[in-house]
């Protein structure tokens, strides 16, 4: 009786793409309970309904192509994308623009591409652009945050959420309101002091906003613990807040009536640390090397601040990413490591010819 | 304490190097039969030099060296050449190679053999001879013949011998072993070494700081040489002759270079025991240390083996239970191959017989997408992107795979260790490695037949145009000729007139004797007038009875041969005048 052939190595470190997802998905928690705390069951719903269309389609799709459903459905790459776009979406938004957005990310960023591994685009992001560009009044009104409620209001119930979820009930007075962004996009002429004086979004001497800035520290930890168990380098992450707080020093104009904003409040404002830790570190979709990561996060963190400061939109993370996306193949061609026993780094597209370079 | 340079990347397998060094090594009893290869690790086949039926006795030579990288072949054992025949034998690619069988007798008697306890003056290149008779090749699992090493061209030289003893695949511990119970061979095995390369100016022993007793023993006994007993860090693959050189000295070997271009010479350290045993003792390369473990094996022990020992023989010794077994795999983990049946034979090379448990390692699961993580290019320890080569390897696009600098891959296999979607790195790029060789080849091939072609070609045409000239001034001839017969005068100068000057003048300005330029133009005088008559004797025939182009040629043919003979004649006169 013959012997099992297995080409070598014959070991495997226990490391699965399956644990990493599930690692990803349990380092979002901290995140998604105090946005569920400060926004209200808008949130879990958008999770809810977001998980649940992405798994549906994800197995659809994955029945048209063939594929065996269980072990494709069992490495959680749907769910993570899901859970970040649920995230990403406004609380209480209706149903269907979550479920836009889902099958979108699965079917036309992620499968039609040829499933996980093999999407150029960060799959939770090209759901969340599309539904941003397509229904922007859906897209731009967010819920207040709890402790900035009027008197005697509060956020909806789970079954009131439903109803405005689902079946389009009209949320009462005062549980929406304008973000951090939003109001620095819209105060034109005030002073950075004016706009903190003039909002309650800023109150206590908040520097990126109530609510905001503590959804941006739960995601930053997260983030972290993700980095201590190696999950990710740092140069992602490093590249885009560095070239972001970088960007919002140069323009901050002590405040001035034309600054977009202090480097803290960008930092902790909006989807910045979601984007650092959860989003620019999705690996299929970023530049490979470590050096390019670095570029690739910073180029993302620029176009993050400018569209922020410049462009039409408040927040920019899901533009900038794309972007980003798009170059990620060009710098690789340029970012290639030197390797043991060359005197130089090469160019991913050099011809066996040119030995030299 | 030396300074030492850290590698890129890197794994650290559990090293479950314990389970086989509660025992001293072992003996085998002697098998009935040996199987010994002729082929080395470079696919030269060694010369056999016994037929079957001869009595070979232990240590006597039975093929000898055929091509620059084969290895001589040596009896084992004493006994009866049965056969000398293709046999399956521990190779990775599972092909059967030419091997002589042996059937031991028993008496296991030495052949009479020559030792050179004064090795210190013996010359370095008859040192490098004995070595190659002795039939050396690197036993740290690459096997290339020692003495094509160790002999130094004189433009090169050698200042750092480095001694590989690192062992860094799990498992494996036949060089601690080896260290633990031999060093003193081992040290006087260097200073053979040192002779034949007229004494380096260091030499480092590079060592897993795992083995503490290994270290010890050999401080000890290195204590007043100039050899430097270096530990360094545990982290695989320190072993990789390239990655040793960097951790000790600082310097990467150059891509495509060997060693010996930037000083210095790696051998592993059962090497240089086997050429302490070969030159100072007499005895060829006959056995090795091999270590024998697993969960499927009862007894987990180092074993002194005769090379050509079936795998069979050693693992019945240690109790191999089939049925726990999983796979049987030669060398490490990370490095070896598996091996489909135990009836092979222990070559070499073969550093260790793993045979492991289904608990130990299980069958992996089938392997999923790429994710590009990045784990793998951070354990690279060639810092290369593995994730990028594995999509070029699927890509079959060779140009890119290059550019990745797929040739500098040593193969470790740390990339498929940590990789979480259980891709098989490794035989992505060792296919691709192979595809590439091959269509380099198939180029090479291409491009000589192209030459082949082309230079066809243009000897034709030349051949074509040549025969075009010579049919040219023919046509100019017989115009020449008719011209005349129609106005009578004499034929323009013509081209074939000019090239006859030409010759003439090159005659003339040869210098050739007179008496020598006397009997040439005899000679000449005489075939002229020869063709004079045949001409004359031809032109009769046509006036008598052929068209008048024929007599006009014959004409000019017999003007011709008289003008030569005229010609012939005064100059004839002219020498015989000087």
């Amino acid at each position: 009786m013959n012997y099992k052939q297995i080409s070598s190595p014959q070991i495997h470190k226990r490391q699965s793409t399956d644990r990493i997802m599930q690692l990803v998905l349990i380092a979002t928690l901290p995140g998604a309970l105090i946005l569920s705390y400060q926004f209200g069951w808008g949130v879990l719903l958008n999770l809810f309904i977001s998980t649940l269309t992405c798994i549906v389609t994800e197995a659809l799709v994955l029945k048209l192509r063939h594929r065996p459903i269980n072990i494709h459905l069992g490495d959680y790459s749907a769910v993570v994308t899901a859970v970040l776009l649920g995230l990403a979406l406004p609380p209480l938004v209706p149903w269907w623009v979550v479920v836009t957005a889902a099958i979108f990310s699965i079917l036309i960023a992620k499968q039609l591409y040829g499933g996980l591994g093999s999407n150029p685009f960060n799959p939770a992001m090209v759901g969340y652009v599309v539904v941003l560009i397509s229904f922007p009044v859906e897209m731009t009104t967010w819920v207040t945050p709890i402790s900035l409620l009027p008197q005697g209001v509060s956020h909806p119930g789970l079954w009131d959420s439903g109803m405005i979820v689902f079946a389009g009930s009209v949320p009462i007075d005062g549980i929406t309101g304008a973000t951090p962004l939003d109001l620095f996009k819209h105060s034109k002429g005030l002073m950075v002091e004016q706009i903190y004086n003039s909002n309650r979004l800023f109150d206590n001497a908040s520097i990126a906003g109530v609510g905001w800035e503590w959804a941006n520290v739960a995601f930053l930890i997260g983030g972290l613990a993700l980095l201590k168990a190696r999950i990710f380098t740092w140069h992602g992450p490093v590249g885009m807040l560095g070239s972001l707080t970088l960007m919002s020093m140069l323009f901050w104009d002590a405040g001035s009536s034309s600054s977009p904003g202090s480097p803290l409040m960008h930092l902790f404002s909006g989807a910045s640390m979601l984007g650092a830790f959860f989003i620019i570190t999705d690996p299929v979709s970023s530049a490979t090397s470590n050096r390019g990561r670095l570029i690739y996060g910073a180029l993302i963190g620029l176009l993050i601040y400018i569209i922020r400061a410049w462009g039409s939109y408040p927040d920019a993370v899901a533009f900038a990413v794309l972007l980003g996306n798009f170059a990620a193949p060009f710098i690789d061609n340029y970012t290639l490591p030197r390797t043991y026993g060359h005197s130089q780094r090469r160019r991913a597209t050099a011809k066996e010819t040119d030995k030299n370079v | 304490m030396r300074h030492l340079w850290e590698t890129p990347g890197g794994v650290h397998p559990p090293d479950n190097k314990a389970q086989s060094q509660t025992m001293s090594i072992g003996q085998v009893p002697l098998p009935k039969t040996l199987i010994l290869p002729l082929n080395s690790a470079f696919d030269e086949v060694a010369k056999a030099s016994v037929r079957i039926g001869d009595r070979v006795l232990k240590g006597q030579k039975i093929a000898d060296i055929q091509g620059k990288l084969s290895v001589a072949v040596h009896a084992s054992s004493s006994g009866f050449v049965t056969s000398i025949e293709p046999r399956t034998i521990a190779h990775p690619s599972g092909l059967s190679t030419p091997c002589i069988e042996i059937t031991t007798d028993g008496e296991d008697r030495w052949i009479e053999s020559k030792t050179y306890p004064h090795y210190q003056h013996i010359d370095p290149p008859k040192l490098c001879d004995i070595i190659a008779q002795a039939g050396i090749a690197g036993m740290g699992g690459a096997g290339f013949p020692s003495a094509v090493k160790l002999a130094i061209d004189g433009e090169k030289s050698v200042d750092t011998l480095i001694i590989n003893a690192t062992e860094c695949e799990p498992y494996i511990t036949a060089d601690d072993m080896l260290i633990r119970e031999r060093a003193a061979e081992i040290i006087k095995g260097i200073d053979v070494i040192n002779c034949a390369l007229n004494k380096p100016k260091a030499v480092l022993i590079g060592i897993e700081n795992n083995k503490p007793d290994a270290i010890k023993a050999l401080q000890e006994h290195c204590k007043g040489t100039q050899i430097e007993v270096v530990p360094v860090p545990t982290k695989y693959p320190s072993g990789g002759e390239k990655q040793l050189i960097y951790i000790l000295t600082g310097k990467e070997l150059p891509s495509e270079a060997l060693p010996i271009n930037i000083g210095m010479i790696c051998l592993n350290i059962a090497t240089v025991f086997a050429i302490k045993r070969a030159v100072i003792d007499g005895q060829p390369l006959i056995s090795r240390i091999t270590t024998i473990t697993g969960q499927a094996c009862d007894i987990n022990r180092n074993y002194e083996v005769l090379i050509g020992t079936s795998v069979e023989h050693l693992l019945k010794l240690n109790g191999f239970n089939r049925e726990r077994c999983s796979r049987l795999i030669v060398g490490g983990p990370m490095m070896g191959f598996t091996l489909s049946s135990t009836n092979v034979p222990v070559t070499k090379t073969s550093t260790c017989i793993l045979a492991v448990s289904h608990q130990e390692m299980p069958d992996s699961s089938p392997p999923q997408p790429c994710i590009r993580c990045g784990l793998c290019a951070e354990v690279c320890p060639a810092s290369l992107l593995p994730q990028q080569l594995y999509w070029y390897a699927k890509a079959a696009d060779h140009e890119r795979l290059q550019a990745h600098h797929l040739f500098d891959c040593i193969e470790c296999g740390a990339c498929s260790y940590v990789c979480p979607s259980k891709i098989p790195l490794v035989q992505h790029y060792r296919g691709s490695k192979g595809d590439i060789l091959t269509a380099r080849a198939e180029k090479t091939m291409a491009s000589k037949a192209r030459e082949r072609f082309e230079s066809r070609a243009v000897r034709l045409e030349k051949i074509d145009s040549q025969r075009e000239t010579k049919r040219e001034s023919r046509k100019l001839t017989s115009n020449n000729a008719e011209q005349q017969r129609v106005s009578g005068k004499p034929p323009l100068t013509t081209s074939a007139e000019d090239i006859i000057k030409a010759a003439q003048l090159r005659v003339q300005t040869k210098k050739i004797s007179p008496e020598k330029q006397k009997a040439k133009l005899e000679r000449t005088l005489i075939a002229a007038q020869i063709r004079l008559e045949e001409a004359q004797q031809r032109l009769a025939d046509v006036l008598e009875s052929g068209t008048v182009d024929q007599q006009t040629q014959h004409k000019a043919t017999l003007e011709g041969a008289k003008q030569k003979v005229d010609k012939t004649q005064q100059r004839l006169a002219k020498i015989k005048l000087q």
